[in-house]
């Protein structure tokens, strides 16, 4: 599914207001909102509810000078990049599993499909009794989600393997270690790679669901702490961090995504 | 050296039962090269796939060297229409792609490969991948391929097709050539008769489904051909009338 959305090339859009200049638009839009947001907050609107932007403003730089907020940053970056990579990689070793084994993905299949239908977060008590309240939970609630999306374009990459190619190898003497090595994996690594992008958002939605639910550290406890305390301009300053996070991952799998072009380009 | 005893071959999808092959009977000598004619969907790409024991047969049995076909025939080297070129790899190491498989060192299989590009004259393209090549290209690197892993049979099946008519001729050149200097039996699957009838020391016209054994013939043209100009020989000629005229019966059957 993803991997196919992956593949379409989205046009350029046509360019009429100059780079630079969209720039300008998009800071005044952001100041415009900013202002507009502080002139209605306790006038039209309750501080209680929208709070203000000088308020989370304030908030931010609170936390940013005594420091407080990166244990909590830190936290959640930890528990995302290690649940992206515990998920993925189980998750494409299962798809390669699965994909080349006929017997064992018949098997699976119904208890795949409903595992896959199982709203995931929903395990979250589930990982909280076996891995406790500290950063183990979180992880693999990261990794369950990532484990799945990264399966099924595993599987699917795997299913879209050319035949003719597998027996051409077979013709040839290749062992089946072989054939798994040297024309599936290669063929599927295109897939894999969609894959890979599309969950790295969900590791970040899973570390963050996990500490809202039971944790003492992270962005996610610590918007859930803000709510209770009734502290709205902390839960909109802890918005902002987990925005910025996650516009900087989404910045960093770009990078890794536009090394890999060219060599995708071949794989096609 | 290819016994096909009796065979028969039937596909079932779903309800749908599809007799591609019925009591086949057919000897290929070692080193002989045999075109194998028919009407489209006759059950001719089936034998090929036989051989190679990709498809077991539903009655009869497959020799090879004497020993019945039951997995994959290894001494074999299959060829069709779409080329089966490993996309990510370079000429080169798609063509020392058997060499990779067999646990040969990187020197070894680099001037091995080189050694048969030349002789394909593909020189110069070593490094190129295969999108970046033009079909008859492709075609030559398959061949090549093929010859660097040893196979001593190669079956092909419509090989050709995609080119135009002056490529084929310099493909069939090719691979009479490659052919004699390897000492390799060719199984050729065609539906063009003019092909084969250039390229073959014996022709079997098939029937339509389910394929039978219209007609044998031998070729008698002296070897080594001159692909460009046999054609325009009485003997060739002659050969070619008895066997469209064979051959046309299939066609009509299938236009009623």
């Amino acid at each position: 599914m993803t991997a196919i959305e992956d593949k379409i090339e989205v046009a350029e859009p046509p360019t009429e207001t100059g780079g630079v200049a969209m720039v300008l638009w998009q800071t005044a839009l952001g100041i415009a909102i900013l202002f507009a947001w502080q002139g209605v907050s306790g006038r039209l609107v309750d501080n209680f509810f929208i709070s203000n932007p000088l308020a989370v403003g304030e908030r931010l730089y609170e936390w940013i000078s005594s420091g407080s907020i990166f244990l909590h940053l830190w936290a959640t970056v930890y528990a995302t990049i290690l649940g992206f990579a515990i998920g993925s990689l189980i998750g494409a070793v299962l798809g390669i599993w699965l994909g080349v084994s006929t017997f064992a993905s018949r098997l699976l299949n119904p208890y795949l499909s409903a595992l896959n239908a199982l709203p995931k977060v929903a395990l979250a008590p589930l990982f909280v009794l076996w891995f406790g309240l500290g950063i183990e939970s979180k992880i693999a609630l990261a990794a369950v989600l990532v484990l799945f999306l990264v399966f099924l374009n595993t599987f699917a990459g795997v299913r879209q393997v050319d035949q003719d190619l597998i027996d051409t190898a077979r013709l040839m003497r290749a062992t089946r270690m072989q054939v798994i090595a040297k024309v599936i994996l290669p063929s599927t690594l295109s897939w894999l790679f969609a894959g890979l992008r599309v969950s790295v958002p969900y590791a970040l939605i899973g570390a963050v669901l996990g500490e809202m639910i039971a944790s003492n550290r992270g962005l996610g406890y610590l918007v859930q702490y803000s709510g209770a305390q009734f502290d709205t301009a902390g839960v909109f300053a802890v918005l902002f961090v987990i925005a910025v996070l996650a516009m900087v991952l989404n910045f960093a799998v770009d990078l890794v995504q536009n090394r890999m072009e060219r060599w995708r380009i071949v794989s096609r | 050296m290819i016994e096909i005893r009796h065979v028969s071959k039937t596909f079932r999808r779903g309800d749908s039962v599809v007799e591609a092959l019925r009591d086949f009977n057919l000897t290929i000598k070692q080193g002989e090269i045999v075109a194998i004619i028919g009407p489209s969907g006759c059950g001719k790409s089936t034998l090929l796939n036989m051989i190679a024991g990709l498809y077991s047969p539903s009655k009869g049995r497959v020799l090879y060297k004497g020993t019945a076909v039951t997995d994959v025939n290894m001494d074999v080297g299959y060829m069709t229409q779409k080329d089966n070129l490993l996309p990510w790899r370079t000429v080169r190491d798609n063509i020392a792609f058997p060499l990779e498989l067999a646990g040969l060192d990187k020197a070894e299989r680099q001037t091995r490969a080189d050694a048969v590009i030349k002789q394909v004259g593909l020189d110069g393209f070593a490094t190129r991948f295969p999108t970046e090549l033009s079909g008859g290209m492709r075609k030559r690197a398959c061949l090549a391929r093929m010859i660097l892993y040893g196979a001593h049979t190669a079956l092909l099946d419509e090989p050709f097709a995609a080119l135009d008519a002056q490529l084929k001729l310099v493909m069939h050149d090719l691979l009479l050539r490659l052919a004699a200097e390897n000492g390799h039996t060719v199984v050729f699957v065609t539906h063009d008769l003019m092909e084969a009838v250039t390229l073959a020391d014996r022709v079997i016209v098939c029937t339509h489904r389910p394929a039978m054994i219209a007609l044998e013939q031998e070729i008698p043209l002296p070897r080594p051909r001159d692909v460009l100009n046999v054609r325009f020989t009485n003997e060739f000629k002659e050969l070619y009338d008895t066997l469209w005229e064979r051959l046309r019966l299939e066609y009509l059957e299938e236009r009623v």
